[in-house]
């Protein structure tokens, strides 16, 4: 039998997880490589909204259309990554009335359901809404997690014979007789899963075909292999809050402009966003003013968040693209539309192409094209199958939500893990016995955390994306030690310490620009847990200098008053009642109430 | 009519309580204001009083630190008499049920983390686990807690360079409970001894302990080991295990704080504090530089107090005592002077560990421990603040946290009965 041509994906984002589960379920030899975790780029970095195609209905009607096609696409096979919130594009009374009827119309050119509501039936839906508002097209947005959805098409990538090595980055793109042949990728830490402290390798890894999907950085593999990819990185800061204000997609309906979206996100909402061209997309400027922007212009359609908490702030960068030649000035004004760059037709470079552009709502169809592409050129013939069979997890999940009813998996903490393992909910909750809550603000169980570590290694931010566990209010306070005690046994004391240390370190960064108010407060309290009770800021155990234990107290032994057994003291164990403790249980600092 | 006192403490924390208990020893007729529960509950229990100062730490004597503390620290204002007051009145107040009294050494302890810290005193149910006393270890975790794994808190300590080899096992506790179940209701099960297969829940712990045990000469669980009968809990299992049972310190809800707290209460009672509890300060009324009343909000009424002296015993960020928005922090009873950064990305560093300005925010306080305005003057001339309310220490960092309420609860309370009762 003839060994299925090898194709290797660069990229580990909505874009080339997508890639690598189409090629491997049409039967290609499929590795794919990516430099962090999954989601490391800006797959992890957006907004979260399933779009309905209701944004681009009047500036860009083509993305409009393969929005709501995919939107319908995901809910069938996703289920688990999306929760269909539906969407308003609301009305101020300084908004256009010509734009309104214009978004209506949009809306109908490109088949998007679009219901206009006046101001009561509005607010009937979202009460928080301004009272003085006009009116509102409700549109089917959605939410999507963009990390589930990545999760689960690496999944089915490997369930389907596909190789997947995280924190591996490819250093060189390898050009034999003018063509390229494959790739060198650095692994952080050997192959397979990150473990903190395993050392590196080089891997040199041949291909009959490479993809670049590396969005943002498109144009750094292209470096690699001398042709240029000219993406225009732009961009956007999203801010946390710390519940959901509302819980409906709510846009503002005027032309294109900064902080104009709300997207309810599992136990959040998400207000966003700018978009501002950057030189590098690592390394830009994250600033206060940008939060101020969103949280002031954002009031205006809801009052309510200019008093609310938040609880982080995060950017993403944007990997625009536009051909050469187009001169475009102003970021917003460069088309979403995605390019297919096939380097033996603009470069004389067979053996690669790149995919810039996009949205992740249309990740599918984007993925779907390219290996079409693919495919012809190494001369396959197989049929994509990836809009019709669904994500693992997502299998018969409507049947799966009866079943919870009926195994009494209503408790929040079931439901809530079963809404994000989906139909694997069963399988994973009863592989681990007993089975006790470890993040407690987003109710994430030990079973789902050892479900993660299977891909994550040592990698808590990983086991973060796959789970929510750490991603709430009290932002790992109560549960990032917790996450990483979790990696025992397998893993040693030094190793786990450093898993934490990392994971704390991530969380800290977009907290800090959260510091105000009750968020500051939590903050603080987290800060006294973890430097004052752990002393994990100046623990001897990882400082150079030996301490003398001789010189500290040591209980009064040496004084002959040995401490030993208790044997009763002053305050004589008479009973007292303490009839309050179970009211104690509710974390005060992890809901702030305290 | 207001209610009058000699002096009125507002707060409900440990530096209240001092500073309460501190005033009462003057003789004046004192009154104690608490809105919640205080941060005792999230803490470890443990007293620190100052483990780190000037770049040098794990400190063995704390008052050897005093001098390298930043300018403007609560110690400096204090003083050493200061501090030694404060654990003075904190030993009165809780007897024998804590330690560290006898030396001026700090202990080595560790908490739930594994890491070992520098503290001044410690509860009884923790003397026996000291990393800075000698004897071979088992620690003993439950799968069903996922706060204290107990084989990596053995690797830890070893990993610090203990003089003893320590050892971890995980068992499972003999009840099942629900998957979101806090250490109180593990407490509870032991507290009641409840019928499980095989026997009552303590002995079954025991027996399932003495399998694993292998010559230590202590062992240790997390801080657990029952609430009402703790110390026939620990008792028991002594004795069916045949060698020294301790607890562990943890995070919230930490049954040790929550036991600290109860026997402040009880102290204040005992001192014959008033205490009015559940309603929080709001505002105030002022007369020539003196805080004639306060009022507290009772279910939306406002209710004055009124008293000679006043203590803020509020607590910092999280106590409440000091609030925040984008542009600015304030302490929200009385308006006091709160200096900060002007950008607030300047109130915290970007490493997670830093000298984050926010860990020192707080009122300044003169040499009477007054809060001060701008220009260094007392807002009032009876109103004195003490613990996470005054500014000036990292406390978290130091590991000062209870010495600073200590001594500054101590020296604010006496400070404000002698003013009252003269
Ligand atoms: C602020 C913002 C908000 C957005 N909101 C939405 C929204 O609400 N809805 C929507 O549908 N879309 C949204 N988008 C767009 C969407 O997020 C992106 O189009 C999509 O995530 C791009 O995915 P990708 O896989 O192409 O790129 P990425 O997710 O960036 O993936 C590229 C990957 O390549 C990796 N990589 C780079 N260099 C190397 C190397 N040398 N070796 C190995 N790996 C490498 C990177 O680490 C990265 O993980 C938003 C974008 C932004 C910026
Ligand atoms: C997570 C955590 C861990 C800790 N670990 C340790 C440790 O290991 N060792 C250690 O020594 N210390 C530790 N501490 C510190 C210690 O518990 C105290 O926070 C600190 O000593 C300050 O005490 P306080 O009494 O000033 O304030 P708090 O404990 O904050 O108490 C403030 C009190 O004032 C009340 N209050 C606030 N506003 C009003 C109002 N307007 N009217 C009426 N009442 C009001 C509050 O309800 C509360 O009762 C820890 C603290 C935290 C948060």
């Amino acid at each position: 039998m003839k060994k299925s041509p090898s194709v290797l994906v660069i990229g580990g984002g909505s874009t080339g997880t997508g890639i690598a589960r189409d090629l491997a379920m049409r039967g290609l030899d499929v590795t794919l490589v990516e430099k962090g975790n999954l989601t490391h780029g800006t797959t992890g970095r957006m907004h979260g909204l399933l779009h309905s195609g209701g944004r681009y209905a009047v500036s860009d009607q083509p993305s409009a259309k393969e929005c709501i096609e995919e939107n319908r696409v995901l809910r069938r096979i996703a289920g688990h990554c999306v929760e269909m919130t539906g969407g308003l594009f609301v009305q101020r009374p300084e908004d256009s009335d010509e734009y309104f009827e214009k978004k209506l119309e949009g809306c109908r050119e490109c088949g998007i359901p679009a219901e206009v509501l006046s101001a009561e039936e509005a607010r009937e839906i979202e009460p928080y809404l301004a009272k003085d508002i006009k009116r509102a097209i409700k549109v089917p947005d959605g939410a999507v997690d963009p990390f589930r959805l990545c999760v689960a098409n690496a999944a089915s990538a490997v369930e389907h014979g596909a190789r997947i090595e995280t924190h591996s980055e490819v250093t060189d793109v390898l050009v034999e007789d003018g063509e390229v042949v494959g790739v060198e990728v650095t692994h952080q830490t050997g192959t397979g899963p990150y473990v903190h402290g395993e050392p590196g390798e080089v891997e040199e890894i041949r291909a009959d075909y490479v993809v670049n999907a590396t969005g943002a950085w498109a144009g750094q593999i292209g470096d690699l292999a001398g042709v240029d990819v000219e993406v225009r990185p732009s961009k956007g800061v999203m801010t946390i809050m710390n519940t959901r204000q509302v819980d409906t997609v709510v846009n503002r309906c005027r032309p294109k402009g900064d902080a104009d979206i709300i997207v309810p996100h599992e136990t959040t909402c998400i207000l966003g966003t700018t978009d501002e061209e950057v030189e590098d997309p690592e390394d830009y400027p994250e600033e206060g003013w940008e939060v101020d922007l969103m949280i002031e212009t954002l009031s205006e359609l809801v009052p309510m968040l200019a008093e609310a908490r938040t609880i982080r702030s995060f950017w993403g960068v944007r990997p625009l693209y536009e051909p050469p030649g187009t001169g475009t000035e102003d970021p917003t004004d460069i088309t979403r539309e995605f390019f297919l760059l096939d380097h033996d037709d603009r470069d004389d470079l067979p053996g690669m192409t790149s995919i810039v552009g996009g949205k992740l709502t249309t990740y599918r169809m984007m993925a779907e094209q390219i290996s079409d592409h693919v495919c012809e050129k190494l001369d396959v013939e197989a049929e994509c199958r990836t809009a019709d069979v669904p994500l693992p997890g997502s299998e018969d999940f409507t049947v799966l939500r009866d079943y919870m009813d009926d195994f009494g998996l209503r408790s929040p903490i079931g439901r809530r893990s079963a809404q994000r393992l989906g139909s694997r909910a069963d399988e994973v909750l009863n592989s681990v016995d007993p089975n006790p809550v470890v993040c407690e603000c987003e109710a994430v169980t030990r079973a789902e955390i050892q479900d993660s570590l299977d891909t994550a290694g040592t990698e808590l931010n990983s086991v973060r994306i796959q789970t929510r566990a750490s991603m709430g209010n009290c932002q790992g306070a109560i549960c990032c030690h917790r996450m990483a005690n979790e990696l025992a046994p397998e893993y040693d004391e030094e190793t786990i310490r450093a898993s934490l240390d990392d994971l704390y370190q991530e969380r800290w960064k977009g907290e800090r620009h959260a510091m105000w108010g009750t968020q500051l407060s939590q903050t603080a309290l987290k800060h006294m847990l973890h430097a004052t009770t752990m002393n994990r800021d100046e623990d001897p155990a990882a400082a150079d200098a030996d301490i003398d234990f001789a010189a500290f107290d040591d209980g009064g032994a040496s004084e002959g008053d040995a401490s030993g057994v208790a044997s009763g003291g002053a305050v004589a164990d008479g009973g007292r009642e303490r009839t309050d403790r179970a009211g104690d249980d509710a974390l005060g600092g992890a809901d702030g109430d305290n | 009519m207001a209610i009058t006192d000699d002096v009125l403490v507002i707060g409900g924390g440990i530096a209240a309580c001092t500073a309460a208990l501190s005033a009462a020893e003057t003789g004046a007729r004192v009154r104690l204001l608490a809105h919640k529960k205080s941060t005792l509950r999230q803490a470890s229990g443990l007293v620190d009083v100052l483990g780190y100062a000037g770049g040098d730490g794990p400190l063995s004597d704390p008052s050897a630190g005093l001098d390298a503390l930043p300018e403007g620290h609560p110690y400096h204002v204090v003083g050493e008499d200061g501090v030694r007051a404060g654990l003075r009145i904190f030993d009165e107040a809780v007897g024998d049920a804590y330690r560290g009294g006898h030396t001026d050494s700090n202990a080595l302890v560790m908490t739930h983390g594994g890491a070992v810290k520098p503290t001044a005193r410690y509860p009884e149910s923790v003397a026996p686990g000291l990393a800075s006393s000698s004897g071979d270890m088992l620690l003993v975790g439950f799968a069903g807690l996922t706060d204290f794994d107990a084989p990596v808190a053995a690797d830890h300590l070893t990993a610090a360079g203990v003089p003893f080899s320590a050892r971890g096992v995980t068992v499972e506790f003999p009840k099942r409970f629900r998957a979101d179940a806090k250490v109180t209701r593990f407490a509870k099960a032991l507290d009641r001894d409840e019928e499980v297969d095989g026997g009552t829940v303590r002995s079954v712990v025991a027996d399932t302990v003495a399998e694993k045990l292998d010559g230590e000469s202590r062992v240790g669980f997390p801080a657990m080991l029952g609430d009402d009968h703790d110390e026939d809990v620990r008792a028991e299992l002594s004795d069916r295990l045949g060698v020294p049972v301790f607890e562990v310190p943890t995070g919230p809800p930490s049954l040790l704080g929550l036991k600290l707290e109860d026997m402040l209460f009880d102290a204040l009672d005992e001192a014959g504090v008033r205490i009015s509890a559940g309603n929080p300060a709001v505002d105030f009324e002022a007369e020539d530089g003196r805080v004639e009343t306060v009022i507290v909000d009772q279910k939306s009424r406002p209710t004055p107090y009124s008293a000679d002296q006043v203590v803020l015993a509020t607590g910092g960020l999280v106590g409440k005592g000091l609030d925040s928005d984008r542009e600015s922090v304030t302490e929200p009873v009385f308006g006091c002077h709160v200096p900060h950064p002007e950008d607030r990305y300047d109130w915290s560093e970007p490493e997670a560990f830093g000298d984050h300005a926010f860990a020192r925010f707080g009122v300044v306080p003169d040499a009477e421990l007054r809060p001060t305005d701008e220009d260094g003057e007392p807002h009032f001339e009876n109103l004195r603040a003490a613990g996470g309310v005054v500014g000036g220490a990292d406390v978290a960092r130091e590991k000062s946290a209870s010495g600073v309420s200590l001594a500054t609860g101590a020296v604010a309370g006496r400070l404000a009965g002698e003013e009252a009762t003269r």
